[in-house]
């Protein structure tokens, strides 16, 4: 005898959970990289040389403190989920999967706080 | 209750070919470019620091290996980007066609190197080809 009831026992199991999210996010962030993406990398390409005060003046503008933020945030969320369906695929034990899955997320939300406190130091002009 | 044989994974006795060659691609490409944004953080935390860490940042990122590792970066970002943008397609149905699906799988393929060459040389022109 257990505390569960049978119906408990079998809901949940299966891929159905919440997967349509997952998918969904993954390309609405794809789409919204590509744009980001081609931002910076077209940035980078027009720094001059990238002394340290033209990179801060290039980041401390609004607009491009803005997309920076969303650049972080956009890519560690997309990276998520990515990374998150290839270790499901690949790590077959459940404990160890649970706990890969944990890291990833940890050190990406982790890193996105670093790369948005940055982004927001140059904004503000601490470091300037 | 006797344990009956499992089916395979697809991938473990399905003739190698361009499709299944493009899908892996986009994957460690993916996971190359998870690890570039720890770079790209390392990078913005480091102008954030001040003139000195910066400098820092800068002998480090120019050294051969990591040059070699943003060169496969940047070779991934432009990878990923154009097969993302092809799957985008299919997952709106269009692009299914045999001849259609080979035809945009190479275009990926070459545009990817074309793309990431020119890339890599104009990132590295604006970064003062120190990084």
């Amino acid at each position: 005898m257990s505390l569960r009831s049978p119906l408990r026992r079998v809901t949940g199991l299966g891929s159905a959970k919440g997967g349509a999210a997952h998918w969904y996010a993954q390309r609405v962030t794809a789409v919204a990289l590509v744009l980001l993406g081609l931002w910076f990398a077209f940035a980078l390409a027009t720094l001059g040389g990238a002394s340290h005060a033209r990179v801060i003046d290039w980041l401390s503008t609004p607009l491009a403190s803005a997309l920076a933020v969303l650049l972080v945030l956009t890519a560690a969320y997309h990276a998520l989920l990515g990374l998150q369906v290839i270790f499901e695929d690949y790590v077959a034990d459940k404990g160890t999967r649970t706990g890969v899955l944990l890291a990833v997320k940890f050190a990406l939300v982790v890193t996105a706080v670093i790369g948005v406190l940055a982004v927001l130091r140059i904004a503000f002009g601490v470091a300037a | 209750m006797a344990q009956r044989a499992r089916p395979l994974s697809p991938f473990l006795h399905y003739r190698w070919q361009y499709t299944n060659t493009l899908s892996i691609l986009h994957r460690i490409t993916g996971v190359l470019l998870s690890l570039g944004f720890f770079v790209l953080v390392y990078w913005l935390a480091a102008v954030a620091a001040g003139p000195e860490r910066y400098q820092a940042a800068r002998d480090t990122l120019g050294s051969p290996l990591a040059q070699l590792m943003l060169f496969g970066a940047v070779f991934s970002f432009c990878y990923h980007l154009l097969n993302g943008v092809r799957h985008l397609f299919f997952d709106m149905g269009y692009g299914f066609e045999l001849k259609t699906a080979r035809t945009s799988g190479w275009a990926v393929a070459l545009g990817a190197l074309v793309l990431g060459l020119a890339l890599w040389f104009a990132v590295r022109a604006g970064l003062g080809g120190a990084a």
